[in-house]
């Protein structure tokens, strides 16, 4: 027992030594970044130099939500196509660094802060999903690190006013489900709505938006039903909904339950309400397995250019789209709309780097809240990026299009949700 | 590490028996004696206590979540190493520990600390309530039982969104450092992670060298032999499934500290499976197990991540393949192979 008592003490005492000698080596405030000198003097520079800049982004490359890993694949397409055939922007190779975050929360907090503190990076450009995303964004925020164009479609990133360092992009599922609303008020002020929407902060972002919107008019939802993403079929969902004869479908599905709800609504003959499909699954690519004619006349809205559909064919946008993609992502099916909203979402991030005052995160920040009438040529026409004081929202203008023969047809004019039914609060 | 080997230890002949003392034995004695693990135990409490100084913010905290992870699996052992049971809802058990405590500090209702004894407490309630009627089952059909728990609690979670968060979760602000700490943020969860683990650590040990826990082993062993020896079946059974939860739960509780984010895609049924895989490949029965299982955990798919980036979920499997090809008994197994020279 001697021995043991020996070897306590000695252990204590080396605790008792390690502790001062932790002291000291205490690290100061200073996350070790760079700051600029000149008109933009203690701005920071981390990860910008003048011939380069590093961004980084998450993304689940694995795991049940991998479909999405499509996205860095369009990205980095354009990445390449600027750097190489473009000298960069402002002279500044883009260097771009994908991590994988499978969609779990816990993982993308500890990628960014991989991606900010060991690689260093001048932004995080993108990080995908609503949780995943929301789990980084205080980070980013206590780091003063933009979180530049988050790839989700919540309304909480324009509503809100803590975060001045994260910003969204595409337009926020609120507005959208507005477009639908003011549409059947005007055109079928009677409608009774059945919805189909996926239970999570994707389909009651959408739901509620278009309850608040046709509040008070004739409108009125009569059934609505959920499905979890782990569901293998939304069929016994459907077959309630068409109990409820509605005359009205508003479907807020992702794209894979987008093509269950579909040929669900074509193969029930005794129910044929007015299909309104959201554009997360308004892609060619989802209506094709369903047949083209079997959703005739289905109603949704767009903001950019769909890849598989032929009106677009001889865009010229579209054409340097599916050529580069294909020199640079061999093997990515120029179809996808996810490589298609990759590279439009890249070519967006680009003209607002280009924009920045200062070649600093500060500069970043305030570039990409305050565009005016930004330009993207994936985006349809009338489509513009505009943010501003109070308006944390990048793009806000759709537009609604009816599926005919096998391509859509937009009609209408393009909506800017902001001026037609004010700030999403 | 084990009780196996502590036993065999204290009744092995007086070391005056043997006048000659082989190289390979004397050196088995200075790497596994009493001296040497004591001077490995110092070690590394040095180690633990200084690393949040030397490493780099985000080091800390990948450091804090094998923490998390090291004290979520230590429960796990206990039913699947010790008790024999398999669980594969363990991780509905972190998730209400970890929603236990963020709706607490959502509300402000308690100061954090306080959530974590909420949690355990709540776990270990549950943990017992579920143990009753579902460990009257064995081996597969458990299994099944605890693999619908985890299922069926994604779905409540998003259903009582009034109180949880519903899918969009809620957010928490992270237990601060106090000023007189002078610590970083990371640093100071670190340390809280760290007493937790400690403490967690320091009481299963005890557990396991008491009563219940020579109960526990011989379970294991065979459950009619100790039944016949007067070991309750149920009741230790029952325990140790509420003893496992409620470190699940302590671990969710921490988890929440760090993080200060939860939501119903946080807790999926891949977040048990990862943890039971990580236990069998830490190694099953032994202490050292959770440690290196909680390692795996976190470490490995951000290195299959490096290896091919395209297909990192294909990696990690991969590699869980491989580790129970070459070490069948976990790191924890394959590590006292290697120091157990004598035989």
């Amino acid at each position: 027992m001697r021995t043991t008592t020996r070897w306590v003490g000695i252990t204590l005492a080396g605790v008792l030594l390690a502790a001062p000698l932790a002291a000291c080596s205490q690290r100061g405030a200073n996350n070790g970044g760079s700051e600029a000198s000149g008109p933009c003097k203690g701005q920071q520079t981390t990860g910008i130099t003048k011939t380069s800049i590093k961004l980084g982004g998450t993304y689940p490359l694995s795991g049940p939500a991998s479909a999405y890993g499509e996205i860095p694949k369009g990205v980095r397409a354009y990445f390449d196509y600027v750097n190489k055939e473009k000298g960069g922007v402002n002279g500044r190779k883009i260097q771009w660094i994908v991590r994988d975050d499978a969609y779990q929360p816990p993982k993308s907090v500890e990628e960014a802060r991989r991606l900010v503190e060991q690689d260093k990076v001048f932004a995080l450009f993108q990080t995908l999903g609503t949780p995943p995303s929301t789990a980084i964004w205080d980070y980013a925020n206590q780091q003063k690190v933009p979180q530049i164009y988050v790839a989700t479609g919540a309304s909480k990133w324009g509503t809100d006013t803590k975060h001045p360092w994260t910003i969204g992009w595409q337009p926020n599922y609120v507005a959208e489900s507005r477009i639908y609303a003011k549409w059947l008020k005007d055109n079928k002020p009677n409608a009774k709505v059945a919805v189909l929407y996926q239970n999570d902060d994707y389909g009651q972002d959408y739901l509620n938006g278009f309850t608040k919107a046709i509040a008070g008019s004739g409108v009125k939802i009569i059934a609505k039903q959920s499905y979890e993403v782990t569901d293998p079929s939304v069929a016994p969902q459907m077959s309630k909904l068409a109990e409820s004869k509605a005359d009205t479908f508003f479907d807020i599905t992702t794209p894979k339950f987008g093509s269950q709800a579909l040929a669900a609504d074509a193969k029930d003959t005794s129910w044929n309400p007015l299909h309104i499909l959201n554009s997360v699954s308004a892609s060619v690519t989802v209506l094709k397995p369903v047949g083209f004619s079997h959703v005739q006349n289905v109603v949704s809205a767009a903001y950019f250019k769909d890849p598989a559909d032929p009106q677009w064919a001889d865009d010229p946008a579209m054409k340097l789209y599916k050529a580069k993609l294909k020199q640079y992502q061999p093997g990515a099916d120029p179809e996808d709309q996810f490589h298609a909203y990759g590279w439009t979402v890249a070519e967006s991030l680009v003209k607002t780097l280009e924009s920045m005052k200062c070649p600093t995160r500060e500069g970043l920040r305030d570039a990409m809240r305050s565009q005016h009438d930004q330009t993207d040529d994936m985006l349809l026409p009338g489509v513009l990026v505009n943010t501003g004081p109070g308006d944390g929202f990048p793009i806000e203008s759709m537009q609604l299009e009816r599926f005919k023969g096998s391509r859509w047809h937009l009609f209408d004019k393009v909506v800017d949700t902001r001026k037609e039914f004010g700030p999403v609060q | 590490m084990t009780t196996g080997r502590e036993t065999t230890r204290r009744t092995a002949p007086a070391e005056a028996d043997t006048p000659y003392v082989s190289p390979r034995e004397r050196a088995a004695r200075l790497l596994t004696g009493r001296p040497a693990r004591w001077t490995f135990a110092a070690v590394l409490a040095v180690a633990l206590i200084y690393a949040p100084f030397y490493f780099v913010p985000f080091r800390n905290f990948q450091l804090t979540l094998v923490l998390v992870y090291a004290v979520a699996l230590l429960g796990l052992n206990l039913l699947v190493g010790y008790s024999g049971q398999i669980s594969l809802g363990h991780g509905a058990f972190f998730a209400i520990g970890a929603y236990a405590t963020a709706i607490l500090m959502y509300r402000g209702l308690v100061p954090y600390p306080v959530t974590l004894v909420v949690a355990a407490v709540l776990c270990f309630a549950l943990g017992f309530a579920l143990g009753v009627p579902a460990l009257r089952l064995r081996g597969l059909y458990l299994a099944v039982v605890t693999l619908s728990i985890g299922l069926f609690l994604q779905p409540f979670l998003k259903r009582f969104g009034s109180l949880t968060g519903g899918a969009m979760g809620l957010t928490i602000p992270k237990p601060e450092p106090p000023a007189w700490s002078g610590l970083a943020p990371d640093q100071w969860l670190y340390f809280l992670a760290l007493l937790v683990a400690a403490v967690t650590f320091a009481l299963v040990w005890c557990l396991m060298r008491s009563r219940v826990g020579r109960a526990l082993l011989a379970i294991r062993e065979n459950e009619t032999a100790a039944e016949v020896m007067g070991v309750r079946l149920a009741f230790y059974k029952t325990f140790a499934f509420a003893w496992s939860a409620m470190l699940a739960g302590i671990a969710g509780a921490v988890y929440t500290w760090v993080i200060g984010f939860v939501s119903p895609d946080s807790f999926t049924i891949v977040l048990s499976i990862t943890l039971l895989a990580g236990i069998v490949v830490g190694g099953l029965g032994s202490m050292s197990g959770a440690v290196f299982g909680a390692l795996f955990v976190e470490f490995v798919p951000s290195v299959s991540q490096d290896v091919n980036e395209a297909a990192p979920g294909i990696i990690f499997g991969l590699l869980i393949i491989v580790v129970m090809f070459a070490a069948p008994t976990g790191f924890a197994g394959l590590l006292r192979r290697l120091l157990a020279v004598r035989k």
